[in-house]
């Protein structure tokens, strides 16, 4: 019997399918969210998106060697990363952020690279994971297994999603993203040192997308190599939800994850990559064509 | 009476909640100069844009030597004839002025070779013959992205009579230009227009010049037309007074 | 017509590629590879330094051509399904006649593969501008990877192994490298001669003001297709030779090799000077260099200096060589800055 029929004839599977989907989808969301926010307040599109989420997987997998449970790791990952990304962008991105997007683009990739190497020399190639110690909770009679952890990991996004729409609504560094986002020159007259800004945006970015990582590495597992498709994720989120809409962006997170993990059953796991990536390839044609209809552009 | 070259009829076009162009309708007849005028805001770009292909229109029609070109794109309807210049000036900043007015020739072979081919000499001489009627023949082999903003638009209109256009839009072809050289620019034009046969539609800012330059006039305010006439006719034209002073 | 300077360059080169296999002739392998990635600098040139459309994905025309020469060369000899299950232990013996023509067939039918594959997908992704360009470009080269990588016939994840070169040892090595060093020539050439007719300042005028050459009646779309077929037709080639140089078709780190030749390709043309004709030549041989040196005195770090180095050409050197020649020394390398005698046709 194929794996469609199998769909078809067992519903629960949908069920567990979908849910482990949207469990997983949760933290797409967060790295969406870190570079929608790169995106809109310094122009900037972060290939090492992807990058960042690893390293922080690298912290919850180094917790688990030297005996502290990985949880910590989630905002140990927080601070780390928010240090590397400010520092990164008072070395690197700052010297790109003003010339056109394709130079900013090539810069970060080139950053992507050297990261992924670099973990990879220090860790191996091998994949690795921070074992949690939670159980599996079982539904409907054992049909649907959630693994505690997953549940956990979506509770911790969500708080984390929501912790920082706090940050950006009430306080003053917040706000002055916000309106850097909207017009930096503006932003600039008024007295908010934009430089500054952007390199707290980056930080901030780099934070959640560790927050993402070390999730990531307690509920499946980090490679050196694997960040790009972190990055092709984030990418197509906020390609069809905008930059602006939250809301869009929860939605399209959720969305992929649960898409991707249909579709990794109907194709199997090997496929589950190309599957991203070819998503990718369909959603800009998609795209590129709607507009086209109206003769416009996606810029 | 000869049939019209252009005839924009009733077209309308918004955007979102603005309604940028609402039932407008106007004809320019060949070899006319008419003028297109009204405050900022008043819609005169978009209506460029919408009969070039830029955009589609919401409703109305456009219809250019006789032929339907509503639905066509902006490349097609270049290539029948009809060319605009731009508000902004837009040339090939790292090409060379020559290098820009080659690539401005029409290229009627429609097959594959034709985009191999070297360009005769002939064309380069139609080149310097253009670059010289606008005074830019001494700075031919410069780059088009180190000319003054008044070269480069110099430049641009040298390129629209290199594509051997019948007729052309011509967006604020005065603005950003040195008035003392104005009155040259102007002189081109007719030139263009009674030497090389091109029906001419400008967008103008500047009063002095539309009223010397064009033949009848269009006068839009508020995304609508407000009046029509000779120069005479839409300058003591009240609603056309009130519209600008209205702006102010 | 070639100016004196250009032409001396060139013999210069063409010496100097034919004699290297002949002097050293224990890096010949390496002296192929240096003219791999000069078609690479250059195939990448027409589509990101002259039309301005930077594809990060280019590598597809080549993984794509790589498989495609390969099976044509297999398929007629045996069963193909058999021959990858087999995992290079069946050697399909041929003789010097079966391996040429098979080689000649099978890279003239990557070629076609390759611009066939490169107008359909060009008639959608070339609608796409700027970085959404760049970045679905980039997914499409590592999605074929994944994908090649779960196909059974031609491998999946364990590769493919090309047919055994009927002749000696030695002679392998440089009957590749005259065929990849006469690719080169031959790419070059042929650019040349293209950029120097009507298609070359259409690319640039797409380049510099996309919205301005369709106003201006350019056919863009037929222009940017036209583009990639060539780049992709070649690369077709270059994919042909390269896996049977390296005897082993790797999915994702040979064929669809987005992280490394996907990415050199980029870099070596922005090295050089993109834009260009000689720019990306430049770019290819002084990164190909200093590539082998990171290899023999890095090794294990050579792909962390690599991406370091890719950081500082972007950041620091974007311009390339040839750009900051052009800017140091305007007149001898570029453009005019000063207006030309005369202000008339006739005072001239």
């Amino acid at each position: 019997m194929s794996e469609l029929d199998l769909l078809f004839q067992m519903p629960v599977l949908n069920l567990q399918l979908l849910l482990d989907g949207i469990l997983v989808g949760s933290i797409f969301v967060l790295a969406a969210y870190g570079m929608a926010l790169v995106w809109g307040v310094m122009n900037v599109i972060n290939i090492a998106q992807g990058e960042f989420v690893m390293i922080g997987g690298y912290v919850a997998v180094v917790f688990g060697w030297i005996g502290i449970h990985p949880l910590f790791a989630v905002p140990a990952a927080a601070v780390i990363l928010f240090v590397f990304g400010w520092a990164l962008y008072r070395l690197v991105i700052f010297r790109v952020v003003d010339r056109d997007l394709f130079v900013s683009l090539l810069a970060t990739f080139g950053l992507s690279i050297l990261i992924q190497q670099l973990l990879n020399q220090i860790f191996t190639a091998d994949v690795q994971a921070a074992d949690s110690g939670f159980d599996t909770m079982l539904f409907l009679n054992g049909m649907v297994s959630v693994a505690q952890i997953k549940l956990v990991a979506f509770l911790l996004a969500a708080v984390i999603g929501g912790l920082l729409m706090l940050f950006l609504r009430v306080s003053r560094l917040g706000q002055a993203i916000r309106a850097t986002a909207q017009n930096a020159r503006a932003a600039r007259i008024l007295g908010i040192d934009t430089d500054r800004v952007y390199a707290a945006t980056y930080g901030l970015n780099a934070a959640l997308c560790g927050t993402a990582g070390a999730l990531v590495a307690m509920t499946w597992v980090i490679q050196p190599f694997q960040g790009l498709a972190y990055t092709v994720r984030s990418f197509m989120i906020v390609v069809v939800a905008g930059l602006g809409n939250i809301g869009a962006v929860i939605v399209a997170g959720l969305g992929l994850g649960a898409a991707e993990n249909f579709a990794g059953f109907l194709l199997g796991a090997e496929f589950q990559v190309a599957f991203v990536f070819s998503l990718l390839v369909v959603v800009l044609l998609w795209r590129s064509h709607r507009l086209g209809r109206k003769r416009r552009y996606l810029r | 009476m000869s049939e019209a070259m252009l005839v924009v009829d009733n077209v309308s076009k918004r955007f979102g909640g603005v309604v940028a162009n609402a039932d407008i309708s106007l004809e320019v007849a060949p070899g006319e100069i008419v003028g297109l005028i009204g405050p900022n805001g008043s819609g005169k770009t978009t209506l460029f844009n919408s009969i070039v292909g830029f955009h589609p229109i919401d409703s109305g029609s456009i219809l250019f030597e006789g032929r339907e070109i509503t639905a066509l794109r902006v490349p097609q309807i270049a290539r029948l004839g009809l060319l605009r210049t731009f508000q902004q000036t837009r040339v090939y900043g790292k090409m060379t002025c020559m290098e820009n007015m080659r690539i401005s020739t029409a290229n009627r072979e429609a097959g594959l070779r034709g985009m191999f081919r070297r360009f005769p000499p002939a064309v380069d001489e139609h080149a310097e013959e253009l670059l010289e009627f606008v005074g830019l023949y001494s700075k031919r082999f410069l780059r088009a992205g180190d000319l003054s903003f008044g070269q480069q638009k110099l430049l641009e209109f040298a390129m629209a009579l290199m594509n051997g256009p019948r007729m052309l839009l011509l967006d604020e072809p005065t603005a950003g230009i040195n008035p003392t050289l104005i009155n040259g620019l102007i002189d081109r034009l007719r030139r263009a227009n009674a030497e090389l046969g091109i029906t001419l539609l400008v967008i103008e800012h500047n009063m002095r010049v539309v009223m010397n330059l064009a033949e009848r006039i269009y006068c839009l305010a508020h995304g609508e037309l407000l009046a029509e006439g000779s120069p005479d006719e839409v300058q003591s034209n009240p609603h056309v007074v009130e519209a600008y002073l209205g702006a102010h | 017509m070639p100016n004196r300077n250009e032409l001396v360059i060139f013999l210069a080169v063409a010496v100097a590629g034919i004699a290297a296999p002949l002097v050293l002739p224990g890096y010949t392998t390496q002296f192929a590879f240096l003219w791999v990635m000069v078609v690479f600098a250059l195939t990448w040139d027409i589509l990101g330094g002259q039309m301005g459309y930077n594809s990060f994905g280019n590598v597809v025309f080549f993984g794509l051509g790589m498989y495609v020469c390969a099976v044509v060369q297999i398929a007629p000899f045996t069963d193909l399904a058999e021959y990858t299950s087999a995992s290079g232990t069946q050697d399909i013996g041929l003789s010097h006649g079966q391996y040429y023509l098979g080689l000649a067939v099978g890279c003239s039918i990557a070629a076609v593969a390759a611009t066939i594959v490169a107008a359909v997908l060009g008639s959608g992704i070339l609608a796409l501008r700027g970085h959404y360009f760049a970045i679905c470009t980039l997914g499409l080269g590592i999605a074929a990877g994944e994908i090649a990588a779960g196909i059974d016939l031609i491998g999946a994840g364990s590769g493919m192994v090309t047919p055994l070169y009927p002749g000696g040892i030695g002679s392998r090595e440089r009957f590749f490298y005259f065929l990849c060093l006469a690719l080169a020539v031959v790419v070059f050439l042929t650019l040349r001669s293209v950029y120097a007719g009507r298609f070359g300042l259409a690319i640039n005028a797409i380049r510099d003001d996309e919205d301005k050459a369709e106003a201006m009646g350019i056919r863009t779309t037929r222009y940017k297709t036209v583009a990639w077929c060539i780049s992709a037709f070649f690369l077709g080639i270059a994919g042909g030779l390269v896996g049977n140089i390296v005897g082993f078709i790797d999915p994702t780190e040979v064929a669809f090799a987005g992280a490394t030749f996907g990415v050199w390709m980029v870099l070596m043309a922005i090295l050089g000077g993109k834009g260009t004709l000689w720019g990306p030549v430049l770019g290819a041989a002084v990164f190909h260099v200093t590539q082998e040196v990171f290899w023999t005195y890095l090794f294990g770090w050579q792909r962390v200096a690599l991406g370091l180095l890719i950081v500082l050409i972007v950041v620091f050197f974007p311009q390339g060589i040839l750009g900051w020649l052009r800017e140091r020394y305007p007149e001898r390398f570029g453009h005019r800055i000063e207006p030309a005698e005369g202000a008339s046709r006739e005072g001239a």
